[in-house]
């Protein structure tokens, strides 16, 4: 049997239906990523399944080339934890959005992590609801004033990779939509995870939200604000001549901005190490907030632990080595069973 | 039964009499094992060939202060010499194990019935737990009852002298005592209970010990003491030769559900959240992993339903088992099944409602909330069976459905059928249907939506298959190509083929039997569990010299073809059903019969004398009950 699969490309992974986000919309930039990795993975075709909820983004599986399920709101992880469960020969993705994955479902979404069912989730996080045409969303800022918040929102924000870390995700990773390079190479390490794998795509919503990220996205900010994490690095960011970095006040239990230089180098600063298994580093990294923290980017875990899939699949196959694969017969006769003869006398 | 007028032990001779069928009810505290007194009696009755049928009653909560009458827990076993289909109305035996429990159970058992106290909790503290002002012993209210009293926690201990148990483990025997003591009275072999204790407690030999030692006390007190002077037999049913066990309703559902898989060739996968009272659906498939079941104790009802959808995408038959509440946060999710056209079996043990209701108690109360409890035109398959051994068989059947027509089908047990038992005779598994499922494989001119002519069923394209890659969702479909589409007339044509694909079931299930005339006065006519009860009702009725005739629907969506039919035969039909009229709301809108509603919602399953007394007042016969 020839076992080379053959080679696919971008386009394979279009399909014929026309892609209809706004026009400037971020969602076009992450379909284009994910379009371009996804041949890279040898996976064929026909066994990826991209399954969304409900929202701009849960539109996503009708513009991929393969099995796709566009489903109920929120739900979307738990039809994934069924599908996956059931046919762990299958890559499953999950697409969902802030409002999605965090406000209707937001209870799923910290038991499929928690499960670490073998999915891989992007949530597209533009802050906002745009399918409903602009009210706040469990993202958005204190404050932020939309049409159901005309005198500003008054509830605190989720910060979406602290959720997942607090779920005990075992790949927690954060991206942006138009930092395509950064974008793909994370999708890539998403595609590699054996787990859950969580994604946080930062996404612009250029109707209802327009530069909701652009302290980080504009060019001039790209550096000053983003701090690229890499496993085995130190946490270092800024532009050359104007480095910074970030360093461990081991006394006060935080995190500190330092400059580099006067003697104060890269040896200083707290190296990455995405594959910790006590997640707490990670969590206070995600703590670490703007205006006076950059926003890491990158992986900020990435730890083997056993999926649930194979867990439920084992259990499986070990019962049936113990009990066999039993018949109707064996089932139905089970237990204290007696007989009634023709003449009325019964045994047991 | 025959009068006594003992009401202490006299150490007389006593005398043996044989009875067609007998009545006992088990009511103790919820921590006095009565479930597990009656289960017992059960077995051994079945195992002496008696035929039975049983009501379990427990209370909501697990452990209710003790001697409480909301902490009542409470067995009733009928067992007969005759072919029997409900647990029968009143009680001729009552053992109380407190005050409360007397007091709660106490209405119910026929005049001159038999009580076996104990009366060791007899005492002030507990009366007043109770509830009672006054020693029910002395106030009256035990008049025109045969009473046994027995000192019970007393002579158990006195038994377990010799136990290396502490005094709470000997008093948690006493219910075998009392076993041993319904045992003599009805003369029922030890040595099955003894069996089983002996292998449940195969682990702890003290604790299995001694409750032998006072199941065997309690038959040697009745013999030393000669308590109660008669003794009764119940003699064996003549029931057709076969290989029988006894079932209740979940465990019957649960291997239905893994024959219907079987029989279909795919995988079954349970998401499931614990809920009264269908958890035991969960806990049986759970342990049947090795027959390849899946089970996923989800996060929730709708992560439960999501799960088996998501399952069945894949070529699993998803199912979910729950009762009304988690149906209700079930239904847009069941909505996302209909509208992709995907195999999904649901069974709903119906308890009593609205809201949490009465967790325990049974109802049939969802039927409405089953056919219309969604958004926009949802029409689904609902399927009732009508004993707890007709669960097996309606269990194949939702999933031989769900699979022929890519649909989920909502399957309506309730509490009743879900707890009692009877004995059941094993079907020869060659008897059961196949219907073999074969996924679609062919790429070439593949639609997602391509209908078969018979069934209207879309092809079960599931992942994994080359060339077949395609995209399902809760928008509406283009007739055919399953793309997402507004058009107005195909929203139309749509709605209608979902609708249609509903209706031709009917070609593919049995036409309503009717038992009787086929034409005449009076129809009585239920569905699902109360088919007991009016079996019961009409053969009494008829016993009088009455002509009745009944039937039974298990299909209400779609109904049999030739129901239209039969109700149009019958100058009257009575429609007796555990809830406000709901069957009777759907026949009067869709035949525009009147029909003649029976409504009940107590909690309790219909009583055989109450649907005589209907049929009686329908045919305007006096009624000398
Ligand atoms: S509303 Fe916003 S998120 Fe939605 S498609 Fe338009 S730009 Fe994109």
């Amino acid at each position: 049997m020839p076992t080379e699969t053959p080679t696919l490309t971008k386009k394979d992974f279009q399909s014929d239906q026309e892609v209809r986000w706004c026009p400037g919309c971020g969602d076009y930039a992450i379909l284009s990523a994910v379009q371009s990795v996804m041949p890279e993975l040898g996976i064929p075709k026909e066994r990826l399944v991209v399954i969304s909820g409900i929202g701009c983004s849960s539109r996503f599986p009708y513009y991929m080339d393969t099995f796709g399920f566009h489903t109920i709101h929120g739900r979307a992880p738990a039809i994934a934890t069924g599908l996956k469960t059931s046919r762990p020969d299958l890559e499953v993705w999950v697409v969902t959005g802030d409002g999605d994955a965090l406000s209707i479902g937001g209870n799923h979404l910290i038991h499929v992590l928690r499960r670490n069912v073998n999915v891989k989730i992007l949530l597209f996080n533009n802050r906002i609801y745009g399918l409903t045409k602009g009210q706040y969303s469990p993202t958005s800022e204190v404050g932020k004033r939309t049409k159901s918040t005309p005198v500003g929102s008054i509830d605190n924000p989720f910060d979406p990779v602290s959720v997942a870390l607090g779920a005990g995700a075992t790949m927690v990773a954060r991206s942006v939509d138009i930092f395509q390079k950064h974008l793909k190479e994370t999708l890539r390490r998403v595609a590699e995870h054996q787990g859950s794998a969580f994604v946080e795509i930062l996404q612009n919503c250029n109707i209802f939200n327009d530069g909701a990220f652009s302290y980080l996205t504009d060019k001039e900010n790209r550096e000053v604000e983003g701090l690229y994490l890499e496993h085995g690095k130190p946490l270092v960011f800024g532009p050359p001549g104007a480095e910074r970095g970030i360093r461990l006040d081991a006394k006060a239990m935080r995190f500190e901005i330092v400059s580099l230089g006067n003697g104060i180098g890269p040896e200083d600063c707290v190296v990455w190490d995405e594959s910790r298994p006590d997640p707490s580093l990670a969590f206070m990294l995600a703590q670490c907030h703007r205006p006076e923290f950059p926003t890491a980017l990158g992986v900020l875990r990435k730890v083997d632990a056993p999926t649930y899939d194979a867990g439920v699949i084992a259990q499986i196959a070990q019962q049936q080595e113990r009990m066999g694969t039993g018949s109707l017969e064996e089932l139905l006769y089970s237990g204290e069973t007696w007989q009634v003869a023709a003449d009325g006398s019964i045994t047991r | 039964m025959t009068t006594e007028t003992a009401t202490k032990p006299s150490g007389s001779v006593t005398s043996h009499q044989a009875l067609t069928e007998v009545v006992i009810r088990f009511a103790g505290d919820s921590g006095d094992g009565m479930q597990i007194t009656g289960t017992q009696f059960t077995t051994t009755s079945a195992l002496l060939g008696n035929d039975l049928s049983t009501l379990p009653d427990f209370p909501a909560e697990i452990r209710a202060p003790a001697g409480t009458l909301p902490g009542v827990s409470a067995f009733q076993v009928r067992i007969a010499d005759h072919d029997i289909h409900t647990p029968g109305d009143a009680p001729d035996v009552l053992v109380a194990m407190n005050p409360a429990a007397l007091e709660v159970n106490l209405r119910d058992l026929k005049a001159n019935g038999v009580v076996i106290l104990n009366t060791d909790e007899f005492t002030a503290r507990n009366f007043k737990k109770a509830g009672l002002e006054t020693d029910p012993r002395e106030d009256g209210k035990l008049e025109g009852y045969r009473v046994f009293e027995v000192e019970l926690t007393t002579v158990t201990r006195r038994a377990l002298e010799d136990s290396p148990l502490d005094v709470r483990g000997k008093d948690r025997c006493k219910n075998f005592f009392a076993l041993g003591m319904c045992y003599w009275l009805f003369s029922r072999p030890l040595q099955p209970t003894i069996d089983w204790l002996e292998k449940k407690f195969a682990k702890k030999p003290d604790i299995a010990a001694a409750n032998i030692t006072c199941l065997q006390a309690g038959w040697n007190y009745c013999d030393i003491t000669g308590l109660f002077q008669v003794r009764y037999e119940v003699e064996s049913a003549a029931l057709p030769a076969g290989t029988y066990r006894n079932i209740n309703g979940n465990l019957a559902l649960a291997m239905g559900l893994v024959a219907g898989t079987r029989k279909s060739g795919v995988p079954l996968f349970l998401g499931s959240y614990p809920i009264t009272p269908a958890s035991d659906l969960l806990h049986h498939l759970s342990a049947m992993k090795h027959y390849g079941v899946t089970t996923f104790q989800a996060e929730d009802e709708i992560a439960a339903v999501c799960a088996a959808i998501g399952a069945s995408f894949g070529g699993a038959l998803g199912m979910c088992s729950t009762s009304g509440p988690g149906l209700a946060l079930k239904s847009e999710a069941i909505n996302l099944a209909l509208m992709t056209e995907l195999p999904l079996v649901i069974l709903n043990v119906q308890r009593a409602g609205p809201s949490t209701g009465m967790p325990t108690k049974t109802e049939q109360s969802d039927l409405l909330q089953a056919m219309f409890g969604r958004n926009g035109e949802s029409p689904l398959p609902v399927i009732a069976p009508s004993s707890p051994a007709d669960c097996f068989w309606a269990g194949i059947e939702a999933c031989r459905v769900a699979v022929e027509s890519m649909v989920p089908v909502i399957l309506l047990s309730d509490g009743y059928l879900a707890n009692g038992a009877e004995p059941w005779k094993l079907p020869d598994i060659a008897d059961l249907p196949d219907f073999p499922v074969e996924f679609h494989s062919d790429p070439e001119g593949f639609q997602p939506y391509q209908r078969r002519e018979d069934t209207l069923a879309r092809p079960w394209a599931i992942p994994g298959t080359a060339g077949l890659e395609h995209r399902i969702g809760g928008l509406e479909k283009q007739d055919g190509s399953g793309n997402v589409s507004y058009d107005p007339e195909n929203h139309q044509r749509m709605t209608d083929l979902r609708a249609e694909k509903i209706a031709r079931i009917a070609r593919r299930i049995e036409p309503l039997a009717v038992d009787g005339d086929e034409r005449g006065k009076l129809l009585v006519l239920g569905w699902g569990s109360t088919e007991g009860a009016i079996m019961g009702a009409v053969l009494a009725a008829r016993a009088e010299g009455l002509t009745v005739s009944r039937a039974q629907l298990r299909w209400i969506n779609p109904f049999p073809a030739n129901l239209g039919e039969v109700l149009a035969n019958f100058d009257q039909v009575l429609v007796p059903e555990m809830n406000g009229g709901q069957l009777a709301l759907l026949l009067r809108a869709g035949f525009l019969k009147n029909v003649t509603s029976y409504p009940k919602v107590e909690g309790k399953p219909f009583y055989r004398h109450e649907i005589l007394t209907k049929i009686k007042q329908c045919l305007e016969v006096a009624d000398a009950n």
